[in-house]
């Protein structure tokens, strides 16, 4: 408890970037899901990357533990290594944070709470972040509720249901899981059709390989109502937009997924109707309680 | 799946702990699984994925991008008729190395027995959705087909006859036809007979798939005709099931570790 409780304090904390600006929180919010609302998430002094901000939920169950857009970081623990001295995130060093922390009036006692020992460095620093993330779990969207039979889906959240899992129709199921793999992601990595060329190689850039170009890890479809803008580059504004995606903008490329089997008409060409009752089913994974969570707020 | 290696492990030593009673002087084996894959005679590793170099019986270049399949109820029959049945599971994923060897039994008595497996669940695993490795693997079949899991996911690129490249999904499961209510099933899971092995001491039975023979015997599959939304096409489903009866050989028994 006192892991996680010095990490969800570290996770609020602007003491972790350069010039006390930012902290994780700030392109990882809990109203949105533990996202940001911005297409390209702001570093300190405004700085832009050129990736959309991952939601943070259900971590625990990433089992092949890649993480990022591009699966570049191996664990939640590196993970959390990475955005203190990214140049476009909180810019800062690591002797420098330890050096702030040690000389905090709070974190050495926080600190020799979790880790029976009030030195401070990188490693437990990581440690702590991770294990508050891993609390945060959502597990209480209405869709969730369906299926413990505490609630019923609506005529439309039910035909969109069906649309998801119809391989001759929407085909979703495939990479984004299911009412048996309520994670809604399959935690690996495709090129779901965005681009012919790729600016961003995505996981091809990290293993090197060009039958990886444009591959990009799978993102949970839980509390899509929160993570607006989607894609790893933000690219689409709404829900309407990604489902226009697949039904109708498609691209092709010379990695695109198999899956993406209607790629030479566009897209699987879903109806007005069909995309409607799709978007019905697709709200019904967003989780109130989640965002709202009292013990995932800023302490 | 765990429980089911304890409880056959137990099984099988109090089977041995009897013939020490009874005064027979019975040694005990070990047996593994280890999946290769292969296209005809060339081996296929993940390092030959993504590349278009296959051609099919029908003529056809094509990639392979995934290959899973799962493979279930190994059954180990000795010369008495007496069945050893193991009720693990394995979900073989090509990309994944450690998928590839599979050490579900220890403490077997040395003979030899007649060894079998399925591939793909038969109905009475099919129906259990507790799986939650292979949930969260994405592996189930919507309920719409009548639920489950997949058998096999194949996956690739083809040349289509425009010459372009089309992605295909081989994907089998149990063959059901959807257009009817009840849901009309047949079942595809395939009894995979390996022949009669010598067990003595720890034995690693190297088992190959040529997928090649997934194209071709006795139907010759067109992935112009069928390359995509094979799940609810009952005639696909049932030439998979037939296509499928001579994938598996084993190829070789090696001492294992």
């Amino acid at each position: 408890m006192e892991g996680i409780a010095l990490g969800e304090k570290l996770f609020f904390d602007p003491v972790l970037s350069i010039d006390n600006s930012i902290s994780c929180a700030d392109c990882h919010a809990p109203e949105f899901a533990f996202s940001d609302n911005r297409q390209f998430s702001e570093g300190v002094n405004g700085t832009q990357g050129n990736r959309n901000s991952m939601p943070l939920f259900n971590l625990a169950w990433n089992y092949d533990e890649h993480f990022f857009w591009d699966g570049n970081t191996f664990s939640l623990e590196h993970q959390a290594f990475v955005p203190v001295t990214d140049s476009t995130e909180m810019k800062s060093t690591w002797i420098d944070v330890q050096n702030k922390l040690q000389n905090h009036p709070e974190y050495p006692t926080l600190f020799e709470n979790a880790f029976g020992s009030s030195n401070i460095d990188s490693t437990r620093i990581a440690k702590a972040i991770a294990q508050f993330e891993r609390t945060l779990i959502s597990s209480n969207s209405k869709f969730d509720q369906f299926l413990l039979g505490e609630t019923d889906l609506s005529p439309q959240e039910q035909n969109g249901f069906s649309i998801f899992m119809d391989e001759a129709r929407g085909d979703c199921f495939h990479c984004h899981g299911s009412d048996k793999n309520p994670l809604w992601t399959d935690n690996i990595f495709h090129n779901n059709g965005l681009d012919e060329t790729f600016t961003d190689l995505g996981l091809g850039r990290v293993t090197g390989d060009p039958a990886d170009n444009g591959k990009f890890k799978t993102p949970s479809l839980r509390n899509l109502a929160y993570t607006a803008p989607y894609m790893h580059d933000g690219r689409f504004a709404t829900i309407d937009e990604v489902i226009n995606h697949y039904s109708e903008g498609l691209k092709n490329s010379a990695t695109i997924d198999p899956l993406m089997k209607k790629v030479g008409q566009g897209g699987v060409g879903l109806t007005t109707s069909d995309k409607a009752d799709l978007k019905a089913f697709l709200l019904s994974l967003s989780d109130y309680d989640f965002i709202n969570n009292p013990a995932f707020l800023n302490p | 799946m765990n429980k089911h290696f304890v409880f056959i492990t137990i099984f099988l030593m109090v089977l041995f702990s009897c013939n020490e009673d009874t005064g027979d002087n019975v040694s005990i084996a070990s047996v593994s699984l280890n999946f290769s894959h292969s296209w005809d005679d060339a081996p296929i590793t993940n390092s030959d994925f993504n590349i278009i170099k296959f051609t099919n019986a029908n003529g056809e270049v094509l990639s392979i991008t995934k290959l899973r399949y799962l493979i279930s109820r190994i059954i180990l029959e000795n010369a008495s008729g007496e069945t050893l049945p193991i009720n693990g599971y394995n979900l073989v994923d090509v990309s994944k190395n450690e998928s590839l060897l599979f050490r579900p039994i220890n403490n077997i008595p040395q003979g030899d027995y007649k060894v079998s497996f399925l591939f793909g669940f038969n109905n009475e695993d099919n129906y259990n959705n507790n799986y939650l490795d292979l949930n969260s693997a994405s592996w189930n079949v919507p309920e719409q087909l009548g639920g489950g899991y997949h058998y096999m996911q194949l996956e690739g690129k083809f040349i289509d006859n425009d010459l372009t490249e089309k992605g295909y999904a081989y994907h089998a499961i149990r063959a059901v036809d959807a257009s009817k209510q009840p849901l009309k099933f047949e079942d595809t899971f395939i009894k995979v007979n390996l022949g009669t092995v010598n067990l003595t001491n720890h034995a690693q039975l190297n088992i190959d798939m040529n997928v090649a023979e997934w194209f071709k015997n006795p139907i010759v599959w067109s992935l112009e005709e069928r390359n995509n939304m094979l799940m609810p096409n009952f005639e696909a489903q049932i030439a998979m099931f037939k296509n499928g009866q001579n994938v598996f050989k084993l190829k070789s028994i090696t001492p294992s570790k």
